[in-house]
């Protein structure tokens, strides 16, 4: 048995041998218990890098088209530095940057709205039709207003992220019940009142819906800006530059940071959710 | 997608009381006028914007002449320049009409060509991912070992922004042969297949406690439960998420066109115009790229009308 079949083999039967388990484990009387839970879908993910390294190393896959998680993994914690850095300049300059100031002014425009129903029923089809249009066409366009540094991507993921953001809001500013609201009345609230006391807390969950949504593009956004113009540091640059230079271990490793980074992120802000809006039917447990 | 942001825009509107200007322009004005007023808006914002941002070349053009400018003229300058920083609504508009209806279709500046080989990988590619997460979702509905194993997983996949690894998905598969129309489908059906997958999981749970008992006393297999109750049940689901799944799957394409030096297409026209400073023609590709979004959206908008109606969803 020469030495790639048996990569082969081990991970095709390492695949087995995992869906066999997971099966049992889904079927079983825990599949209930928190551990199960977690362990089903590890195995899963497992089992994906296990057949990936079997099927590069069994097949002799070059590593210019497709190199093995071992690969990455090594390439990873030999340069951390720059990986570092490009995080920094992409994730934390960029994108977060970008997300803050997007996510606030789409709040504080949907409060505006929110006041108006003329501009209500004026700015949310528009809003609407905006979100499905393809905004990072416009990063070219703002990498040319503002220069190469982090300054054009934080334009592009405000710009991404608001209308998601905004729809979100002012469909979530909409949820309070009307008993509620005449609850409110009846306590002579003022309209300030009533907004911070129930339609915000109503409209958390909506809210966070746009900010989780916005998570992901914010990273997508930096990104992709960044095809169209960098200083030397960021991930999009690095991936672009590593492409051309067939390093493609390289690009995993970004692209593994980018994964991590952004589930992460989606991982917190889904944190502060269930911890904000605990009372809501979709974060009941048991 | 906007007809019913118009309809919920109303209710919402109504429940508590629009007040005496809605009241007054109730129907289908009421609709109309405010988004009008709202397009309106944006385009007066739009020559403003433009104005300031193009004023400083002008002005600049005219310093170097060693001549003054006043207003009435930097006003037309900034409205014609060759290459603006922000191009005025009507030569995005010209350049629109030029491009597409005032040449041959098969000229390699049509812009109707380009939208053209950017509108078959987007097409293949939302047949791709569609079909995939249908098969997915009925999958994960139907076996708990997949549920627990797939979704997070399926989470988990689309915060990687799938969009960095299109260069390289490019490049790879060139290398291996494949070239033309699939890799760019590839890259569209991955952006596509998330929002089928969670709608249709979504639309396949959604019949409730008491349909699905109803459909235990009629001892129906599961086969039957899914082709008479689930299925038909989705369908509202289905076409929401054929919406989203649309748009992202056009989103996919233009951006694989981005890295690869690709010279057709809109996202090459783009790249292109990014690269020449030609801002006219960025703009003129964004909003061919914004009509082929609203067209796509929109005809499905239309399959739903019709198709929901006709199952008696909507009255």
């Amino acid at each position: 048995m020469t030495a790639n079949s048996f990569w082969l083999a081990f991970a095709v039967g390492f695949w087995l041998a995992a869906f066999w388990a997971n099966v049992k484990l889904a079927a079983s009387a825990w599949s209930e218990r928190r551990i199960v839970r977690l362990v089903v879908p590890a195995l899963f993910g497992i089992t994906l890098l296990v057949l990936w390294e079997g099927i590069v190393r069994g097949l002799a896959v070059p590593s210019v088209i497709l190199p093995a998680p071992s690969q990455i993994a090594v390439r990873i914690s030999q340069s951390l530095p720059i990986l570092w850095e490009d995080f920094v300049q992409t994730f934390v300059k960029g994108a977060l940057t970008g997300y803050v100031i997007g996510c606030a002014a789409a709040f504080l425009t949907a409060i505006i709205v929110d006041r108006s129903p003329f501009l209500q029923k004026g700015l949310l089809p528009v809003g609407n039709f905006v979100a499905a249009l393809p905004i990072i066409g416009t990063a070219p366009i703002l990498v040319m207003w503002f220069g190469f540094d982090w300054q054009s991507k934080a334009a592009v993921v405000t710009i991404m992220v608001f209308f998601p953001m905004l729809v979100n809001t002012v469909e979530g500013l909409r949820a309070a019940e009307p008993i509620q609201l005449e609850l409110m009345q009846t306590y002579n609230a003022s309209w300030a009142q009533t907004l911070t006391r129930l339609r915000l807390p109503a409209a958390l969950p909506f809210i966070f819906n746009g900010l989780k949504i916005s998570t992901t593009l914010a990273l997508i956004g930096a990104i992709v800006a960044e095809f169209f113009g960098s200083p030397i540091r960021g991930m999009g640059f690095r991936i672009s530059t590593e492409v051309g230079r067939l390093a493609l271990d390289m690009v995993w490793a970004e692209i593994a940071v980018a994964a991590l980074a952004g589930s992460l992120f989606y991982g917190a802000v889904a944190l502060i959710e269930r911890r904000l809006t605990f009372w809501h039917p979709s974060q009941r447990r048991g | 997608m906007t007809g019913e942001a118009v309809h919920a825009g109303t209710r919402g509107g109504g429940a508590r009381g629009s007040g005496r200007l809605g009241r007054a322009f109730a129907g289908t004005m009421g609709r109309a006028l405010p988004i009008f007023a709202v397009v309106l808006a944006i385009v007066v914002l739009w020559y403003l914007a433009a104005f300031w941002l193009n004023a400083q070349w002008v002005l600049d053009q005219a310093e170097r002449a060693g001549r003054s400018v006043g207003f009435w003229e930097i006003l037309e300058k900034t409205m014609s320049q060759e290459r603006p920083r922000l191009p005025a609504p009507h030569q995005v508009v010209a350049e629109l009409w030029h491009a597409t209806l005032g040449m041959k279709i098969t000229s390699k500046r049509s812009l109707i060509f380009h939208a053209w080989v950017t509108l078959a990988p987007t097409l293949l590619g939302f047949l791709i991912g569609t079909v995939t997460g249908l098969l997915l979702a009925v999958g994960i509905v139907h076996n708990r070992a997949m549920d627990m194993s797939v979704m997070p997983w399926a989470i988990a996949s689309q915060t990687i922004p799938i969009l960095a690894i299109a260069p390289m998905v490019i490049v790879v598969l060139n290398s291996v042969g494949v070239t033309g129309l699939v890799p760019k489908a590839l890259i569209s059906a991955y952006l596509c297949f998330f929002p089928v997958v969670v709608g249709m999981v979504k639309g396949l749970r959604s019949p409730d406690c008491i349909l699905l008992d109803l459909m235990k006393t009629y001892n129906a297999s599961r086969w039957q439960v899914f082709w008479k109750l689930r299925l038909p049940a989705s369908m509202p689901y289905f076409f929401t998420s054929l919406k989203v799944g649309a748009a992202a799957a056009l989103i996919g394409t233009i951006v694989a066109e981005l890295p690869t030096g690709a010279i057709r297409g809109l996202g090459a026209r783009l790249l292109s115009g990014s690269y020449y400073g030609q801002t006219i023609q960025i703009w003129a590709a964004l909003f061919m790229a914004a009509i082929l979004a609203a067209a796509l959206v929109g005809v499905i908008g239309l399959v739903q009308n019709w198709v929901l109606k006709r199952m008696g969803f909507v009255r």
